[in-house]
């Protein structure tokens, strides 16, 4: 049994309808605890106050804007090389989730960085990174949706995403040679060295992985509505020939 | 006549002759900078501050102006079909359109930007170091414009689509340009940020005509 058995779009219909409701029903369950650990219980912070809970929402929206991105480059990858559809369809329906995520990071950073930093906006070169990752997002959904034939439009959309990673990614360190930063280094790390406070991290925990929960099960959810959308294409297609 | 020189000099010769190409990029971009001092005021001093950002940014526009022609025209005709079915790479053939393209819309920019840059006040250490970095950069921001115009062919109206697509790409060349011709005005050393930007716009020189190449392929298909 191999990984490749769920390209099949059958298939993935089957064992992705079965698996929804149970993804939905973990997504609202650790965002409900992470979400409300974070609020309610978690401690306020000596300097910061109240705002700093902005994080529980601010550090998952941004770390899923760039896995969002990472998750298209593989689909594109191997739409490419085995010409599976569910996987061009997974690639175009994780964008827009993906492109919403980095409106999230962004809107709640300048939320929280006008009480802290005085300021809704600065170019510092992690917010400007963020910026072009979002427009980077923006022109991969439009070329989804100017080209009509949808073989050809996940072909060029899977070129411009391998571009496009590159070039965001040249983009980002191209920034922090451009200007020095305002915002803080990473809150998180997987050795533990340089992480927020025990009584942040737990939940911070538990809401990451409600964000990660919930873009799969949006993903998930939008590939399905594609596949449908194609196969009702096809329908038509026929009727109009008959 | 090579096959390769053929196709240059059908470029060239387009290019020149009929009208779009050439002059209409040098004009935008006179434009531009003409409405620079409009917007922000003619105090020398400002003028000063913004003179390398905005012969930058009005030079990624002009390039970006031509692009969208750059594979459509032959594509209406049926010369890309003929072009992609002679022996000549394809690979070879967007190097070369997008070489034809600079030539025609990069190189006069490079030339125009010094004396653009007296009418906005430019300091003057920073004149031969703007000239430099436009005239290292813009190879590279023609080639990557190939890679658009090749992904958008197939595309009515895909001008809009195509400078959307495009302009993100330009950024870190835009960084590193304007970082060079900036440094070199605040009697900085300009090395570093112009030697990044040669390195970049030979990456890109290097891969774009694979890429561009095989998105033409795709939308030939």
């Amino acid at each position: 049994m191999s990984l490749w058995r769920y390209a099949n779009p059958a298939e993935f219909m089957r064992v992705s309808g079965r698996a929804l409701p149970v993804l939905w029903a973990l997504t609202a369950a650790c965002l409900a605890i992470g979400l409300g650990w974070g609020f309610f219980v978690a401690p306020d912070d000596y300097q910061q106050g109240a705002t700093v809970k902005i994080l529980f929402i601010h550090v998952p929206a941004a770390l899923m804007a760039i896995n969002a991105w990472l998750m298209m480059l593989v689909a594109s990858l191997i739409w490419l090389v085995r010409r599976h559809h569910v996987s061009a369809l997974a690639a175009r329906a994780a964008a827009p989730v993906g492109a919403t995520m980095t409106v999230i990071a962004l809107v709640t950073g300048a939320i929280w960085g006008q009480p802290m930093w005085g300021t809704w906006w600065a170019w510092d070169p992690r917010l400007t990174a963020f910026f072009i990752l979002f427009v980077f997002y923006l022109g991969y959904i439009a070329l989804w949706e100017a080209v009509d034939e949808p073989d050809k439009a996940a072909d060029l959309t899977s070129v411009l995403c391998l571009v496009g990673s590159v070039f965001a990614l040249l983009s980002r360190y191209a920034v922090f040679f451009w200007s020095q930063g305002l915002h803080q280094g990473p809150s998180l790390s997987l050795d533990r060295t340089e992480n927020v406070d025990n009584a942040f991290y737990w939940p911070l925990l538990v809401s990451i992985a409600g964000f990660v929960l919930l873009f799969l099960s949006l993903v998930l959810l939008r590939t399905r509505t594609e596949i449908r959308a194609r196969r009702l294409r096809a329908l038509q297609e026929i009727e109009a020939r008959a | 006549m090579s096959a390769g020189a053929a196709v240059l000099a059908r470029e060239l010769r387009l290019a020149l002759r009929s009208g779009g190409g050439a002059g209409l990029g040098l004009a935008f971009f006179l434009i531009t900078v003409l409405l620079v001092p409009f917007g922000v005021g003619p105090e020398p001093e400002k003028l000063a501050t913004v003179a390398v950002g905005t012969l930058w940014i009005a030079a990624l526009l002009a390039c970006l102006l031509s692009l969208d022609r750059l594979f459509q025209a032959d594509q209406e005709d049926g010369t890309l079909d003929i072009l992609a079915l002679s022996p000549l790479p394809l690979e070879t053939l967007v190097a070369l359109k997008a070489a034809a393209h600079w030539l025609t819309t990069g190189l006069p920019l490079v030339a125009a930007a010094p004396l653009l840059g007296i009418t906005l006040n430019l300091p003057a250490p920073a004149f031969p170091w703007l000239v430099a970095s436009l005239a290292v950069g813009t190879p590279g921001l023609s080639f990557l414009g190939a890679i658009g115009a090749a992904l958008t062919i197939g595309i009515r109206r895909g001008g809009l689509l195509l400078s959307l697509l495009v302009l993100p790409l330009y950024i870190p060349s835009l960084i590193f340009g304007a970082s060079a011709a900036t440094a070199a005005a605040e009697g900085r050393d300009p090395g570093p940020a112009i030697l990044l930007l040669a390195g970049l716009t030979l990456g890109i020189v290097a891969l774009a005509p694979f890429v561009g190449a095989a998105a033409i392929r795709l939308n030939l298909r």
